[in-house]
């Protein structure tokens, strides 16, 4: 492929006020889950679009689909006016819709010219790759993005992550991508490093590549987009010229909605501190943070992904290390030093993927229950069955927990019942402190719904809960106080009497009232 | 879960009794009772040595030294009993358990505090245990003649018309049905092999379990190592040379799962009965060594194939529920 001719002479295009890619009407639902309702979005060529919505609102879906990994249940795409289909990742790319993710999907074991190049290598006479020709059309490609300090012989596994998205949109270029999808490719860049960033994103607009830009920052987004989208609980609540649009005007756009989930009511008797810490550092997730939960309390923790919230649980209960800080739980000071230890001490941690780090699947219910719990349910060393069913049973009644029977294996259940599951194990440990890491995402409504009713309920019998969740609704409609962390430091703490969810997002994305 | 399994081994089950089935059709004898017992004692071995293998598999781990270490363990009784035959038979048995716990808790220390892959540990171990009993004999054998009338006899003297060799072997596999059932280590070891990940917040040490599973392997392999010797009546370096592959074929046709998690006792001993059966009938009906190597082969496949297949109809299911709900 020559890659310097489609530079110097652009090839042409059609008017700028024409979108390149529009959806329209795309509509996508998985089990129990409406991820998009009759969405649609146009990217304009030479422009930046922000797509902006908070977790969940399908902003990821919308991705999946445009880069031919999820098929839409209804609705079209069209790319300069033609309707298309993407039925596979390799037709999205073969069509010119590149995407750079958080993680870019390279191949860290491979060069950065074989990066560039995989799957159009150019070929000599003999049909073997043409090396000497593939590092050259490399090296010609990263000039022209002025990144000519990555060496195309490198392997990539010794770049960082801005020098490897700098070769992910080299590999766009290499093949004449016309749409640039970059999901949040910000978060794990240095200040040095986001600049280099959008001026690749600038050289990009200048050779007319139309570009979606996901971020959760509106710094961000202000400086580099010229149009947004925004998208709320899988619907598009708006869109227009980002000179046009205040960022309250946005915030509001994200976060107004209208209440169609009823939170329990409860009245809990919040009473005196159970678990305090303070100080709890790490050297490079989080630092100085400290709070108080009161017994009967539910502590809302919110945050943008990556503040650093689920660290600080993992830490308090004893999964990873701290540098410094101290924990006191009920009047004595805890060092853990592994998770069996909390777990005995009293605090338990709910973790936030399901499937990684909740159930076993490939153990029956009963037996994933009673696991961190074995030590009560056995005498002399044997486990006893009969004890180990009714510690099951008992709790997953209470959770209301649908299945056929408690032998059956929790693979075999919705992933609603398969997080009743999980609370329910860690129920069965007595805990004094629940950590739950955003509890329901990913569920159905119903089953949200009994893992709220269930939060009230453990707290109205005095234990005490600490939610992380990115749901503002859920955050607003359980939380009896509000932690919001930015960048791995505490930034705010609210009594949840009359906050609004723009306070919270305002202070979780660092903009001035 | 568990019904699936019971399939998997009723399906292995039904597989042996239509081998024997057929092998009596050509020598009609195969199939008595006197006979069947026989085989069972001739397995004995392998079946134990599949239960230890299995311990370590079922966590994502192997264990390729086991051989090594039956040999290593062998020659160190071996020459015990040639130079003291005064020490009672119980005892040494003791020392191999002991000899072979070492060896064990060697490869899993390495495992477990080098955090280096287990079959790198033991695919060296493997080496360094078979050259360690080349040092300690200097090469040189321990024949028959050697051992003590009581060191040959103790495995073969019959209790209740069946010999001691095959009480040791129920009497393990007892044992491990217990600690796989009803022990909360037994419920450890199937929670990290079917998702490490969650094992740790559930409080479960992932890494001391797969110490705890490498020492019980080593026993087993130490244990194997006197029934062995004291079986076949010569201790040397070539002693089970190759026969780590033997116990991994055993646990595979089994159905326990090289990617952890799934595994029974009932499978894990099913699968060294058949791969036994195979070695003791096949050459009795006048088929070649080399078409015995073929059959064993066939089966392992056969095996996987059966369970890649039963994993795929579990995943079925879990669709057509997830829709019901």
């Amino acid at each position: 492929m020559d890659t310097t001719a489609q530079h110097s002479e652009p090839k042409e295009r059609p008017p700028a006020s024409a979108p390149r890619l529009t959806l329209s009407g795309i509509s996508k639902s998985f089990p129990g889950v409406r991820a998009l309702h009759n969405v649609s979005l146009s990217l304009y060529p030479g422009q930046v679009t922000a797509l902006i919505g908070e977790n969940g609102a399908g902003k990821s879906t919308l991705v999946k689909i445009m880069t031919g990994i999820y098929q839409p249940d209804a609705g079209t795409i069209s790319i300069d006016g033609q309707a298309v289909t993407l039925p596979s990742a390799h037709a999205a790319f073969g069509i010119g819709v590149t995407a750079i993710h958080q993680e870019t999907v390279l191949f860290d074991d491979l060069s950065v010219a074989e990066n560039i190049f995989l799957g159009h290598a150019p070929r000599s006479r003999f049909g073997t790759i043409d090396w000497r020709t593939m590092r050259k059309n490399a090296r010609e490609v990263l000039d022209i993005m002025h990144a000519g300090h990555i060496d195309a012989d490198a392997r990539l596994r010794d770049l960082g992550i801005a020098n490897k998205h700098l070769v992910a949109v080299a590999r766009a270029m290499s093949i004449d991508s016309q749409i640039v999808i970059m999901d949040e490719p910000t978060a794990a860049l240095s200040m040095k490093e986001i600049e280099e960033l959008f001026l690749l994103i600038e050289f990009l607009k200048e050779q007319g590549k139309a570009i979606l830009f996901i971020s959760h920052k509106f710094d961000e987004i202000y400086r580099i987009a010229d149009r947004y989208t925004v998208f709320r609980d899988g619907e598009m609540v708006g869109e227009g010229l980002i000179k046009d649009a205040g960022q309250s005007q946005i915030v509001r756009m994200m976060v107004g909605r209208s209440v169609d989930h009823i939170f329990p009511q409860r009245k809990a008797e919040i009473g005196a501190p159970v678990l305090s810490v303070s100080g709890l550092s790490h050297p490079t997730e989080f630092n100085d943070v400290g709070f108080e939960l009161h017994k009967g309390e539910i502590l809302g923790f919110y945050g943008l992904v990556g503040a650093g919230r689920s660290e600080v649980m993992q830490a308090i209960s004893g999964i990873t290390r701290t540098s410094a800080g101290t924990i006191i739980l009920e009047g004595k000071t805890i060092a853990p030093k592994s998770a069996a230890e909390t777990i005995e001490a009293g605090i338990v941690y709910v973790p936030e993927e399901r499937g990684k780090q909740g159930v076993v699947i490939g153990l029956p219910i009963f037996q994933n229950v009673s696991l961190p719990s074995l030590k009560r349910t056995s005498k002399t060393g044997l486990l006893r069955l009969a004890e180990e069913f009714s510690l099951a049973r008992s709790y997953t009644e209470r959770l209301d927990l649908r299945a056929s029977s408690l032998s059956q294996d929790v693979g075999t259940l919705s992933g609603g019942n398969q997080q009743k599951v999980v609370i329910a194990k860690w129920l069965a440990t007595a805990p004094k402190v629940i950590i739950l890491d955003e509890p329901t995402k990913g569920i159905d409504i119903g089953s949200k719904a009994a893992v709220h009713g269930f939060m009230a309920e453990l707290v109205a019998q005095g234990l005490s809960v600490i939610m992380v969740s990115s749901e503002l609704p859920e955050i607003l409609g359980m939380s009896d106080r509000v932690i919001v962390m930015r960048e791995g430091l505490v930034a705010a703490v609210y009594d949840n009497k009359g906050l609004d969810a723009e306070t919270l997002v305002r202070t979780a994305a660092g903009i001035a009232a | 879960m568990t019904a699936l399994l019971k399939y998997r081994e009723i399906w292995l089950l039904a597989a042996i009794v239509l081998l024997i089935g057929l092998i009596s059709t050509r020598f009609p004898a195969f199939a008595d009772p006197g006979n069947l017992r026989q085989v069972f004692n001739d397995t004995s071995i392998l079946m134990i040595l599949a239960l230890g293998q299995m311990v370590v598999v079922l966590t994502r781990s192997i264990d390729l030294s086991m051989a090594s270490n039956l040999c290593f363990t062998g020659m160190v009784v071996a020459m015990l009993n040639a130079a003291h035959p005064a020490i009672p038979i119980p005892l040494l048995i003791v020392i191999a358990l002991v000899v072979g716990l070492v060896l064990g808790a060697i490869n899993g220390l390495l495992v477990w505090r080098l955090n280096i892959p287990s079959i790198v540990v033991t695919l060296g171990t493997l080496t360094i245990y078979r050259g360690a009993t080349f040092v300690i004999s200097g090469g040189a054998w321990v024949n028959a003649d050697k051992m003590s009338p009581d060191f040959i006899g103790f495995q073969r003297a019959a209790f209740l018309g069946i010999p001691v060799l095959s009480w040791i072997a129920i009497l393990v596999i007892a044992l491990f049905f217990l600690l796989m059932t009803r022990t909360a280590l037994g419920r450890s070891i199937y929670a990290i092999g079917v998702n490490p990940t969650a094992s740790v917040y559930t409080g479960i040490d992932v890494g001391r379990t797969k110490f705890v599973v490498f020492c019980i392997s080593g026993m087993i392999g130490g244990l194997s190592g006197y029934l062995w010797i004291s079986r076949y009546v010569i201790a040397s370096v070539e002693v089970a040379n190759g026969y780590e592959l033997n116990i991994i074929a055993a646990c595979v046709i089994g159905g326990i799962s090289i990617a952890g998690g799934i595994g029974s006792v009932g499978g894990a001993v099913l699968g060294a009965l058949f791969l036994g059966i195979i070695s003791n009938a096949l050459p009795v009906i006048n088929i070649s060594p080399f078409w015995q190597m073929a059959i064993s082969g066939s089966a392992i496949i056969l095996a996987v194939m059966l369970n890649a297949r039963g994993e795929r109809q579990q995943g079925r299911i879990i669709l057509r529920k997830a829709e019901a709900v």
